[in-house]
């Protein structure tokens, strides 16, 4: 250990002997979990560009706040894991369990931007959208982190729900109000948490049985919770095609969901079928990796359809299929 | 009375803090850069729009 970390996690609670913090302005945007950030970002603009008439410098500052609220969440979640996060090899490297940050750091940096982005998305935009942002810090910093995680193999199905507000909170910020439309984007990502989620936890279940965190692999085994991977992704395929259905999204967006769709299925039983050594871990990691891109991809054609219309995109498409088919041959 | 010289930082201390300062001057300005710019969209054309 160099001479620098040694004087980091001297005192094992992360603070110098002079009394100050010992973390970089890197250690704590390390604790606001930039990547669930940028997903937030992602997901909320989604929500946003299905409203009409979005004022760009207000949808910009809107979602600013969006993004640290999520971030907001993402810190005090570090601040009440940071005992389990540092029996796992996966989050061990955080900056509490590291000994940059220290717990009350954390929390007070937390409180902090979590009244600040809801005060704010509240002063920019209107209270139902702050309302939603509040409510969602709340429900994945109590809801999730303080009960469900430790307490129940469901932990993440209905902890899914805290990821799956910000597309409504997008829509919100520019409407006031939610919309069916909404809740069907919200589904997708609630229904496609536990697929996710379950295909690490599979690959990870030493880490979460070290730590005491009830699992669905820890508490039911491996097998049932291919059974689970599977019925979910039978449910969230159907499910992702409803944009399409109900008319707000279009044929780029059936088409990227059908073939995406297929591939989730074929990883889900890949899953379920292969069941021993390699070729389950291989299963297990692939369906994680590919369940990134899926939502991903949905959420990025929905996205450009928004903002330049179905037809172009369609016509786009078209283009790129005829520029592949014609390199192909 | 010879008086003790307080809180030395080591080196690596200073710069920590250093970068601490830095990023909280940044995120401060650039609250203040939005609150303006969100300011003068909300109130659009009506900024002109008073009895003179």
């Amino acid at each position: 250990m160099s001479a620098v970390s040694d004087s980091i996690v001297q005192d094992s609670i992360g603070q110098s002997q002079s009394g100050l913090s010992n973390g970089t302005a890197g250690d704590f945007f390390a604790l606001l979990k930039p990547r669930v950030m940028s997903l937030v970002v992602f997901t909320a603009l989604v929500g946003m560009m299905l409203a009409p008439h979005v004022n760009p410098v207000i949808g910009f500052a809107a979602l600013l706040a969006i993004a640290v609220g999520a971030g907001a969440s993402g810190c005090l979640n570090m601040w009440y894991d940071a005992d389990i996060d540092a029996l796992m090899r996966r989050t061990v490297k955080r900056p509490i369990p590291a000994g940059k940050v220290t717990r009350d750091e954390a929390l007070g940096f937390g409180l902090t931007l979590s009244i600040g982005s809801v005060v704010t998305l509240g002063l920019i935009t209107n209270w139902v959208a702050a309302g939603l942002l509040a409510f969602t810090i709340f429900f994945y910093v109590v809801i999730y982190s303080m009960w469900l995680k430790r307490a129940t193999a469901q932990n993440i199905v209905i902890g899914g729900a805290a990821g799956a507000f910000p597309p409504m909170i997008g829509y919100a910020a520019v409407t006031g109000t939610v919309s069916i439309e909404t809740v069907v984007l919200f589904a997708i990502i609630f229904l496609w948490t536990p697929p996710h989620f379950w295909a690490l936890a599979l690959v990870k279940s030493d880490d979460y049985r070290r730590a005491g965190i009830p699992m669905l692999p820890v508490v039911a085994g491996d097998d049932h919770t291919r059974l689970q991977i599977l019925i979910y992704t039978l449910i969230v395929v159907p499910v992702a095609m409803l944009p399409y259905a109900m008319g707000f999204a279009g044929l780029p967006y059936a088409v990227t969901a059908s073939v995406t769709g297929v591939m989730m299925l074929v990883l889900a039983w890949r899953i379920f079928t292969r069941r021993e050594g390699e070729a389950a871990r291989k299963a297990a990691f692939g369906m994680f990796g590919f369940s990134i891109l899926y939502l991903f991809l949905l959420y990025a054609v929905l996205l450009a359809e928004f903002m330049v219309g179905h037809d172009r995109v369609a016509a786009l498409g078209a283009f790129a299929a005829r520029f592949l088919t014609g390199a192909a041959s | 009375m010879e008086q003790k010289p307080g809180i030395v930082l080591t080196e690596e201390e200073a710069k920590r803090r250093r970068s601490r300062s830095v990023a909280l001057g940044l995120v401060l300005g650039g609250l203040v850069l939005l609150f303006f710019i969100v300011t003068v969209a909300k109130l659009g054309g009506n900024v002109l729009n008073r009895p003179m």
